[in-house]
């Protein structure tokens, strides 16, 4: 089955991964910004948002694989407001890029004011420049708070349509908060600290299949690229149908991607032109 | 909102998982023994976490369908809704 992972951090990942994520049957990903386990001057910003948008497509397209990219500052290094509002000015530079869909992985970690302060000013920016918006939100005890808040200043903002943001790393607690809010969800998929194949289903199976999405968020931590092909295996092992699984891991990623400006996708089936093959 | 789209009957989840989730106790049971019998163990028998592990082994003795979700507002910090005040 062809499947898309929607957030996957593959500047931490071998091209290895690249090739087997090809073979499971995956032929896209969408690769949010995201903290790299230091943090880095503007200037390690411009060259990071560079690779996420000149080096990783090419490396993706060595197996086949479309790469898709979100451009932001991360809740953790956004505890440095000064130095979060240098590196906000510097991401419309970015934005009309091919594969950019919008401002991500913005959101909370420790859900100090701080990080509410640039989160905000990220939607802001996300409303002046009609990008999407993927959200991170915080991990473990922080999560409900978090999310909570993460809610309460989207609703704030009217200018925010809610349609148009993805609120990430949903779990049992806040994935109904997320839904009734009227946003998209997605599920991570990550040993020990997020959720398991056979929770996701769960959830699933309890909130439906609409506007849900799963990810491996596999990054330089210990994380699985491969998880999405394993929660498709949980769910045929339950006895959900090929389309239903297609729909969450396949069609759901594509229904919100189209709505960004700047996305472009070539369907796995499409038959190639003759100046693409050479002829 | 409520989907339930469970396609497998309760029988059938109980068979193919009944063997996972006694090893799942197993694991627990001697995690929690291995903290009980380590040196020290009375300074953290009121640990906050070993109180909500404990408060957690308490919801999944009761009956329901949101035992996950109780278990996780457990271990969750409370919201204020006055946050931004």
């Amino acid at each position: 089955m062809y499947y898309i992972d929607p957030h996957v951090h593959m500047v931490s990942r071998v091209t290895d991964d690249y090739e087997r994520m090809a073979r499971m049957g995956c032929v896209a990903v969408s690769e949010p910004a995201f903290w790299a386990g230091f943090d880095r001057s503007v200037e390690g910003f411009r060259d990071y948002f560079r690779q996420l948008t000149e080096f990783e497509p090419k490396r993706a397209g060595w197996s086949g694989i479309q790469h898709f990219t979100w451009i932001c500052i991360n809740a953790k290094e956004a505890e440095n407001v000064s130095l979060a509002r240098e590196v906000i000015q510097m991401i419309p530079e970015f934005l009309d890029r091919p594969g950019v869909l919008g401002i991500g992985e913005i959101g909370l970690n420790k859900n100090t004011r701080n990080e509410a302060t640039i989160f905000q000013e990220q939607v802001d920016l996300a409303a002046r420049t009609d990008e999407l918006i993927l959200i991170h939100t915080p991990h473990l005890q922080d999560k409900y708070k978090g999310t909570r808040m993460i809610l309460d200043m989207l609703r704030r903002d009217s200018r925010i349509a809610p349609e148009r943001v993805l609120i990430d790393h949903v779990e049992e607690h806040t994935v109904r908060l997320a839904k009734e809010a009227g946003h998209w969800c997605a599920m991570t998929l990550y040993p020990v600290t997020k959720c398991t194949p056979a929770r996701a289903a769960d959830i699933i199976e309890v909130y439906g299949d609409d506007r849900i999405m799963v990810n491996s968020a596999g990054d330089w931590g210990p994380s699985n690229p491969l998880a999405v092909p394993d929660f498709i295996q949980e769910m045929r092992r339950r006895g959900h149908s090929e389309a239903r699984i297609r729909k969450i891991v396949y069609e759901n990623p594509l229904e919100f991607f189209r709505q960004a400006r700047n996305f472009q996708f070539t369907p796995p089936d499409t038959e190639p032109t003759e100046s693409a093959v050479g002829v | 909102m409520t989907a339930q789209i469970t396609p497998q009957p309760a029988a059938d989840t109980l068979e193919r998982t009944f063997l996972e989730i006694r090893a799942k106790l197993l694991e627990l049971a001697a995690d929690l023994d291995r903290i009980e019998r380590g040196a020290g163990f009375e300074a953290v028998r009121d640990d906050e976490r070993l109180q909500n592990i404990r408060k957690a082994l308490q919801v999944l003795l009761e009956p329901g369908t949101d035992r996950a979700e109780r278990v996780q507002m457990i271990f969750s910090d409370p919201y204020d809704p006055h946050w931004a005040d």
